[in-house]
């Protein structure tokens, strides 16, 4: 090749219209991302969801509320004892029915336990999506499995599954912990805890990693409320809502733990604030369980019929703060032994709505990180 | 539990009628209540959108979040079901966006003014709104086999 200037020829190739997903391994489930692109910057971004609609809604009004708790743990897969404990949460405020203090702190046990393994899925499909970046990113998320493994082999022990536990029910909890189990439970905090600088060091810690994530998908005070994002993307906004703190259900107004925030609002802000809440978790659960009130976790007369408890008529509202946010239940019911119209709010489908706000202007690559630092479950979304 | 002055202030102004989680109120006022309450009041956050069905009329209920005072409130319209439309809020409230879009596939609730009225959970073409109680529960759900395609020349 001779010498001279090389000659950089600039075409204008208009607008593109790009499918991403619904099978697309960075969509975390099946989201289908239409993506209109001027070169590589996003112009407009319009979320398809409903891939995974099962009509969960529906079903509810013809099962008892009995029967109930279990369909909703597959609702939010990650984290499925913050949904059946959200739904007997309203069960119990509109049907007053009591609950024991130790089945309301074991509730938050659980709860906190899932809260860790559900972020440490996060993490490591972060570290999966930004991929390069972490040496392959693949590491990472090993990691991060084998930490969450060993936290789905002692929830195992404890229900006898390792994911859907059934652990909640309308008026106490099935299964208790004895002493056997809080020294596990204790050790097992102690070995998450060791692993997490490692974490810290191979994403937070990284300058490629920052680079990837800071000033990405900004989301501003003003637009995290109106749209109601939820959960650690809405404390990464700046605003201290923790519906533990706000609406202190099961054992929460008991335990003593600091809300994490962040004024940023970007994805690094939100991977942050997620890392702290796994530190958070595992100091609450070894509060809980070296502090464990004695007493039953099941007060209720035992069920000759599952399909006979009634409700009074009326409406209710009851939230819980699942690792993605505020997860709610609205009952509305007739007197009658089903609910006559149940509404779940479900904290992926309003985080997953502030996508087509915060893309427009990025680029394709960093679709990828702000997704990742949403953490939408897509069980969730669709319901 | 809404603040009590809240509802006071919303019974004199919209002839609203209180129940256990927030107000009642005439259709025609929805969007200047939901607007009085963002704007006056504090209430910012968008917390849900539902649909409920009754004898003669739907309830569109949403609910919006003062987050200084703490304080979540629930305001219901009915809707008749003859003319099932009401006001969008999704220009008050973004995140009524994709709510609204709901209520509209799974009840048949139009809203004036949607930005992007579609539906959301259900495929494009389908014919029914699956949480109307008259949609039986083991209504096919519509599955379609992909059309046969002609074979290749040549093959």
């Amino acid at each position: 090749m001779s010498g001279g200037p090389i000659e950089v020829v600039e075409r204008d190739f208009g607008e593109l219209a790009l499918n991403m997903g619904p099978q697309h391994p960075s969509t975390h489930g099946v989201l289908r991302l239409i993506l209109h692109l001027s070169g590589e910057t996003v112009i407009k971004a319009i979320p398809v969801i409903g891939y995974l609609h099962r009509g969960v809604e529906k079903l509810s009004e013809h099962l008892a509320y009995d029967q109930l708790a279990p369909v909703y743990e597959r609702d939010d897969y990650l984290a499925p004892t913050a949904n059946s404990n959200a739904y007997v949460l309203a069960v119990e405020r509109l049907g007053a029915i009591a609950v024991p203090r130790r089945a309301q702190w074991l509730r938050a046990f659980v709860s906190e336990w899932q809260r860790v393994s559900s972020h440490l899925v996060w993490l490591g499909t972060l570290g999966l999506d930004l991929g390069g970046a972490l040496g392959g990113g693949t590491t990472l998320y090993m990691y991060c499995f084998r930490e969450r493994e060993k936290i789905l082999d002692f929830l195992e022990e404890l229900t006898g599954t390792r994911f859907h536990t059934n652990f909640n029910l309308v008026g106490g909890v099935r299964y208790d912990l004895d002493a056997a189990m809080v020294a596990k439970s204790n050790a097992l905090a102690a070995s998450v805890e060791a692993a997490l600088p490692e974490f810290w060091a191979m994403s937070g810690g990284n300058p490629i990693f920052q680079e990837r994530t800071r000033n990405v998908g900004v989301i501003s005070k003003d637009l995290a409320m109106g749209v109601g994002i939820t959960g650690p993307t809405l404390r990464a906004s700046g605003i201290n809502y923790d519906v533990r703190k706000a609406a202190p259900y099961d054992a929460y107004d008991e335990l003593p733990f600091e809300v994490v925030t962040r004024t940023a609002g970007d994805a690094e802000a939100r991977f942050q604030v997620r890392m702290e809440e796994i530190g958070v978790s595992l100091k609450l659960v070894r509060t809980i369980a070296n502090g464990l009130p004695t007493g039953p976790i099941f007060t209720r007369k035992p069920l000759k019929n599952p399909k006979a408890t009634k409700l009074p008529k009326g409406e209710v509202y009851a939230a819980v703060e699942s690792p993605r946010g505020e997860l709610g239940f609205h009952i509305v019911s007739d007197g009658s032994a089903r609910p006559y119209r149940l509404k779940i709010n479900a904290p992926s489908f309003k985080n997953l709505q502030i996508v087509p706000h915060i893309l427009p202007g990025g680029l394709v690559a960093d679709v990828v990180a702000i997704l990742g630092s949403l953490d939408p479950v897509l069980g969730d979304v669709d319901r | 539990m809404p603040a009590p002055e809240i509802v006071a202030t919303l019974e004199t102004r919209f002839s609203a009628t209180p129940f256990a989680l927030g107000v009642e109120i005439p259709k025609d006022s929805l969007l200047t209540a939901l607007r009085t309450l963002r704007d006056a009041h504090g209430y910012r956050y968008y917390v849900l959108g539902t649909g409920t069905e009754g004898e003669t009329s739907f309830e569109v209920t949403h609910a919006v979040r003062n987050l200084e005072s703490n304080d979540t409130l629930f305001v219901k319209v009915s809707v008749p079901k003859d003319a099932p439309e009401v006001d969008s809020i999704a220009f008050v409230y973004a995140g009524a966006e994709w709510q609204e879009r709901e209520i509209w596939d799974l009840f048949g609730v139009t809203f004036k003014a949607h930005p992007d009225l579609r539906r959301i959970l259900m495929p494009d073409d389908y014919p029914g709104h699956p949480l109307r109680k008259s949609f039986a529960m083991d209504t096919p759900w519509g599955y379609r086999k992909a059309e046969a395609q002609a074979p290749e020349a040549g093959s």
